[in-house]
């Protein structure tokens, strides 16, 4: 096992410092220097320039930079926003649980209904059932989903006027963050009414992002199960005259949950993406809409900062999925990759 | 002369091209959504072609008198526009039309020279392994441990926001995949007899990379292509959707849903429509996709 993790390490750590160098050349690749950036239209002299140059140690060779980046680094401080001179770190943390929180609700809601859908699916192979749950899987993956979430808009909140249209709860409501999680916040606030219209906000937010992972899910759960029913010992459990929920739930599910599990896994990035363009169209104040409006603002340090950050929170997503398929799966992690 | 021997075995399998095509139609067609899949983008590419002859109006032209004119069956909306005109009054249904050039465009060029590029690197890292390898598949790691629409959304700000500039972005986050695909498939080929054996006669480095190994790879090859034509498509609409793609007039699909947020409550045709072709057209090629994989896929041929 510790060979194993050694082995998963020597690859993400690496890894790690190809992102670091990525993000460091980012903000070297925009036209003009960083300086100009950041003193913006007004301009600046050409003294001052120099100055603000050699106080940032943008006159030095640039592996020295970079060396001074990855100090910086390893200090915490993953840059300045250029807009609201607060530290890129903090700005991340405040927003990060938004971003979780809906996250979290999405692959919740991929998984509940993607893994039942898989399975039946499977077991009911060639019907209808098995046609219409994998068409409708492979229309969600298919989704663009910044459109779907306009959908949900125009029928929810628009002809029902069920649900808001924006934001993480009424602006009627205010208490202090404790979690930053909406849905446990307004519960601890004890004010009336503040869980529900938590809770109205989360739901198309929640929907959109999660209909690709949930595609993906219930595809993956198919076609592994498919396999993992054709295997002898199946055969064998039945041929024992094992009922067909004790084969399949305990048989063949926990088999074919190993795929899935990486699956699931390797949707940490997806849900990210998914992010971007989710919180972009219900306003929804995580990560996703901080870098695009970072972007467009401008304010590349910020873009810097995040952009490390979530590839940082990727890659160790990752690296725990990789870990828990070799405890599973023994023969992963006695194979060689 | 030995040469001509292995190459020969090669098209040895009864019927060679014509046959291998025709048991390729076989699986294929056994998957009825595959074949809806294949008309349906069929329809989509003639409708690109031939869009300045079917359209009935110019993609960019405004008719200042019908503004936010809904479409034919509702209240209000007529057959001189038949899914109705946008904001500033433009015809719906040519800006459609006219946007499956750019969908399908993209597409070609994203899979092009994501795949040119890909499996140039992944034949070089599989072939040669050592040091390159490592430098090489050490690199894929990199830009995979980015989430690809946000790696693709800072490319596009360092580059300006473009519709080159786009496919650009989604070429270079999409590349990865087929290097993987490629280096693992040239793996695989490379223990095999038939390399040992070219190689063992002294068949020359370039030849044996791209006569003899690659064309033994393709099969996964072509159904990740069909895949990332479709991602292609999707992500260049999100790129448009958040104003990093093409820009306004081009009637873009992505890019038109940009332009139509603002009326979302008010004139829900202009929302509908733009998303309904870029569901369909990534639908149809999903299916095909799928189909593919099927056909080509050995370890599910019986």
């Amino acid at each position: 096992m510790f060979l194993y993790l050694f082995k998963k390490l020597a690859v993400t750590i690496p890894t790690f410092f190809g992102v670091t160098l990525v993000a460091f050349i980012f903000i070297r690749l925009l036209p003009g220097d960083p300086v100009l950036l950041m003193a913006g239209e007004r301009g600046i002299s050409d003294e001052r320039h120099a100055v603000l140059m050699a106080e940032m140690g943008f006159d030095k060779p640039i592996l020295v930079q970079y060396g001074y980046y990855l100090a910086d680094l390893a200090h915490g401080d993953f840059g300045t926003s250029i807009i609201t001179k607060r530290p890129v770190l903090e700005e991340f943390a405040t927003l990060f649980p938004a971003t979780m929180e809906l996250s979290i609700c999405a692959m919740l809601l991929a998984i509940l209904l993607g893994l039942p859908a898989g399975m039946i699916a499977a077991t009911k192979r060639g019907t209808a059932i098995d046609h219409t749950v994998m068409t409708t899987a492979l229309a969600g993956y298919s989704m663009p989903i910044f459109w779907w979430g306009l959908l949900l808009i125009i029928f929810f909140s628009g002809t029902l006027g069920w649900t808001p249209v924006s934001g993480r709860i009424s602006l009627l409501y205010y208490f202090e963050p404790v979690t930053g999680f909406m849905l446990i916040d307004s519960l601890l606030s004890g004010q009336e009414g503040a869980f529900q219209s938590a809770l109205s906000h989360l739901i198309l937010p929640t929907i959109v992002l999660a209909t690709i992972p949930l595609a993906v899910i219930a595809r993956q759960t198919r076609s592994a199960m498919l396999e993992v029913l054709s295997e002898d010992y199946v055969r064998t459990a039945r041929a024992k005259g094992l009922g067909p929920q004790r084969v399949i739930g305990l048989h063949a599910l926990r088999n074919a949950m190993i795929p899935v599990i990486t699956v699931i896994g390797l949707q940490v990035g997806v849900l990210f993406a998914g992010a971007i363009l989710t919180e972009t169209i219900f306003s929804w104040p995580g990560i996703g809409k901080w870098m695009v409006e970072s972007i467009f603002r401008r304010d590349y340090s910020a873009v810097q900062g995040g952009l490390l950050l979530i590839a940082a929170i990727v890659m160790l997503v990752n690296l725990a999925v990789d870990l828990l398929y070799g405890i599973i799966n023994p023969q992963i992690r006695h194979t060689d990759s | 002369m030995t040469e001509i021997t292995i190459e020969e075995r090669v098209d040895d399998r009864p019927g060679g091209l014509r046959s291998v095509l025709s048991e390729f139609w076989a699986y294929f067609s056994e998957n009825r959504g595959a074949v809806i899949g294949l008309f349906f983008f069929i329809a989509i590419v003639l409708i690109a072609i031939l869009a300045d002859v079917i359209a009935p109006h110019a993609p960019n032209h405004q008719y200042r008198d019908a503004l936010l004119q809904p479409p034919f069956w509702q209240p209000g909306g007529g057959f001189r526009f038949p899914l109705g005109t946008d904001a500033i009054g433009r015809d719906m249904l040519s800006r459609l039309i006219y946007g499956s050039r750019y969908s399908l465009f993209i597409g070609c060029i994203v899979v092009s020279v994501s795949l040119v590029v890909g499996v140039m690197l992944g034949l070089i890292a599989g072939f040669f392994r050592g040091k390159i390898d490592t430098f090489i598949m050490r690199i894929m790691d990199v830009v995979l441990a980015f989430p690809s629409l946000l790696l693709a959304l800072v490319l596009v700000a360092i580059l300006g926001p473009s519709l080159i500039n786009a496919m650009i972005a989604i070429a270079i986050v999409q590349q990865p995949h087929y290097v993987r695909l490629t280096r693992a498939a040239v793996l695989s080929e490379m223990t095999k007899d038939y390399v040992t054996a070219a190689r063992v006669i002294g068949v020359k480095t370039l030849r044996l990379m791209f006569i003899t190994i690659l064309p033994n790879c393709m099969a996964p090859l072509i159904v990740q292509a069909a895949l990332s034509f479709s991602t292609a498509i999707l992500d260049a609409a999100a790129l448009g959707f958040l104003g990093m793609g093409a820009q306004p007039p081009t009637p873009e699909w992505g890019t038109m849903l940009a332009e139509s947020r603002e009326f979302i409550l008010r004139a829900w045709w202009v929302v509908t429509f733009p998303g309904v072709a870029i569901l369909t057209t990534v639908l149809a090629i999903n299916l095909m996709g799928d189909g593919l994989r099927d056909a080509l896929d050995p370890k599910l041929k019986r």
